[in-house]
């Protein structure tokens, strides 16, 4: 039994990034209601992720082993969740936003007829009323949001919302769970993933992105900001329209249809910052902005901003780091 | 193949938003509204379906006041071939199990093959109402589909994953799949299109009572998040601040 049960994802035998995340989100809102918590792991790692998600305060981690979750389908993961929280009773039920929770955690919420709140960029604690704040209209409004009825209540949290390496570290005890499934209750057939072009690169692992923009005004001119890329030892990135004028392939893109990165230093270039981008890369711990235009908004979320001309900075650049 | 199209009328993307002095909603009488983005590729790739079996039935669902009936008739006219008005005032309505058992309501009775719906809207954002339906009328599910292919008795998927990776993932029908933005090029309506639109079956339905469990407190502008440090000089001072900057305060040379 627990008050908060933290839904950690797999991936490749790590914990999902975004499920540290939920980690810090959920104690934020244990300490402020003094809730219990358990975060649940499952799958063909459950014993890599059991390992690693004992290492954090979270209470205690229940495992689940069962063949029928040694790959992930929609109808296993749902059911699966669904029975844990019948056993374990908790109120609320946190997820990090990602796109297999997309996928499965609102059939959890059909078959228990209990809401999800989704994509939250903030959880404030107050007595016997917690509030969710979400975004809404892509991004351009805020709203507050509370849940009605008895729990449990599902809750996912929007990719860097909370900052990993806030998680509280403790030691809790892994504790064996069992589900019941049955091979009829999964409807999907998965083929393996795959990458839909060779060199398909993993941004998010990336200390230093640098990122090009429409400003960089024409397809020769990405040269300029690869050069830069390299010379700091990062990766290079752009936003949606630069992959939509066939400048650089789709691999690279950051935004809401891209990857979504949280590196050390993200210095966008000729970069305007629509939402879409935005959402991909606003948890960079410094954002450093480049960009003729004084009223771009990309200088609201900007740590340095440098109001000035890409194509004349960036090689200035690139020769002063070398 | 009977198949059903989710579509949404959301104020588009260079609307006006004011925000309503009780903060409770925007002030639609303001709002610019089209059909959300993901319900217009959901759309096409429903008429196409259609259109490459030569056979079955496309119908298009919304929920809303009045003012949808825009987007019911826009859908009509790109060859919808009936429609379902499911009619209630939306403001303030958030709740996705709300809104899809609404839908449950309307729809349980067709029994449908294929129900298709965006990814999300671009209001509110949930992503979740297509799931849910499908979830309460014992569909198979799936979400974030780049590309669909129909054959015995199923429906095989490419869903998007995170990070540039895709899946195949075949579902039983019937299915009820969320739609990714960009997997076909949607149509335009034709003069020949919008003038039959006018002719087609568009059934109004009442909806049930239904008790929310979330409610939406408030909506307001996002607060400004950071002092930003503006770099200033000539080309070469900035360079060289920024290489100091890189140093000592971000620490990444």
């Amino acid at each position: 039994m627990m008050d908060i049960l933290i839904v950690l994802e797999d991936n490749n035998g790590r914990i999902h990034r975004m499920g540290l995340e939920s980690i810090v989100a959920a104690q934020k809102l244990a300490n402020g209601m003094s809730l219990s918590m358990g975060a649940l792991v499952m799958g063909a790692n459950g014993d890599a992720l059991a390992e690693e998600a004992s290492e954090y305060n979270v209470g205690e981690v229940l495992k689940i082993k069962n063949e029928h979750l040694s790959s992930y389908s929609s109808d296993g993961y749902a059911e699966t969740v669904k029975q844990v929280i019948e056993q374990e009773n908790p109120t609320y039920v946190i997820f990090g936003h990602t796109y297999q929770v997309r996928d499965y955690a609102p059939k959890v919420s059909a078959k228990l007829m209990k809401p999800f709140l989704v994509d939250n960029v903030d959880v404030s604690p107050n007595e016997g009323n917690v509030v969710f704040t979400k975004q809404m209209f892509n991004a351009k409004l805020f709203s507050d949001v509370t849940p009605t009825g008895d729990g449990p209540y599902l809750i996912s949290f929007q990719s860097a919302a909370f900052s990993s390496e806030k998680a509280d570290v403790g030691s809790a005890a892994v504790r064996n769970c069992t589900v019941n499934l049955d091979v009829s209750m999964i409807r999907t057939e998965s083929e393996e993933p795959f990458q839909e072009e060779a060199g398909g690169i993993d941004l998010t692992s990336a200390d230093i992105i640098v990122s090009v923009g429409r400003g960089i005004g024409k397809k020769e001119n990405i040269a300029l900001a690869k050069e830069l890329a390299q010379a700091l030892g990062g990766e290079l990135a752009s936003s949606r329209p630069v992959v939509d004028a066939g400048w650089l392939p789709a691999a690279h893109q950051i935004g809401s249809s891209g990857q979504s990165v949280s590196p050390k230093m993200y210095l966008a270039l000729g970069i305007s910052g629509a939402i879409q981008h935005v959402v991909g890369m606003k948890g960079s711990k410094n954002i450093v902005a480049i960009n003729k235009d004084p009223e771009a908004p990309i200088f609201e979320i900007a740590d340095y901003g440098v109001v000035g001309d890409v194509l004349e900075i960036t090689p200035k650049l690139t020769e002063g780091i070398q | 193949m009977k198949i059903a199209v989710l579509v949404k009328q959301v104020p588009g993307a260079d609307s006006p938003l004011p925000i309503q002095s009780n903060q409770n909603w925007v002030d639609e009488g303001a709002a610019a509204f089209i059909m959300n983005e993901s319900d217009n590729y959901a759309l096409e790739e429903a008429l196409q379906i259609r259109e490459s079996m030569g056979e079955g039935e496309v119908v298009a669902v919304s929920l809303g006041p009045d003012r949808i009936q825009k987007v019911i008739r826009e859908a009509l006219a790109k060859g919808a071939d009936r429609a379902i008005h499911i009619q209630m005032d939306t403001e303030g309505v958030i709740d996705p199990l709300v809104t899809a058992s609404h839908f449950d309501h309307a729809l349980k009775e067709e029994n449908f093959d294929l129900i298709f719906s965006g990814l999300q809207s671009d209001d509110l954002g949930m992503g979740q109402t297509g799931i849910i339906l499908g979830e309460m009328l014992g569909m198979a599910t799936a979400s974030l589909a780049m590309a669909t292919e129909l054959g015995d008795g199923r429906i095989k998927v490419k869903r998007e994953l995170e990070a540039g990776w895709f899946q195949w993932v075949s579902l039983t029908l019937p299915a009820s799949v969320s739609i990714q933005s960009g997997l076909n090029s949607p149509r335009y309506p034709s003069l020949k299109g919008i003038m039959g639109a006018k002719r087609k079956e568009l059934k109004v339905v009442t909806p049930n009572v239904v008790d929310a469990t979330q409610s939406l407190e408030k909506v307001y502008l996002p607060k400004s998040e950071k002092q930003t440090v503006m770099i200033e000089g000539s080309a070469d001072q900035i360079v060289e601040k920024l290489v100091e900057t890189f140093r000592n305060e971000i620490k990444v040379l």
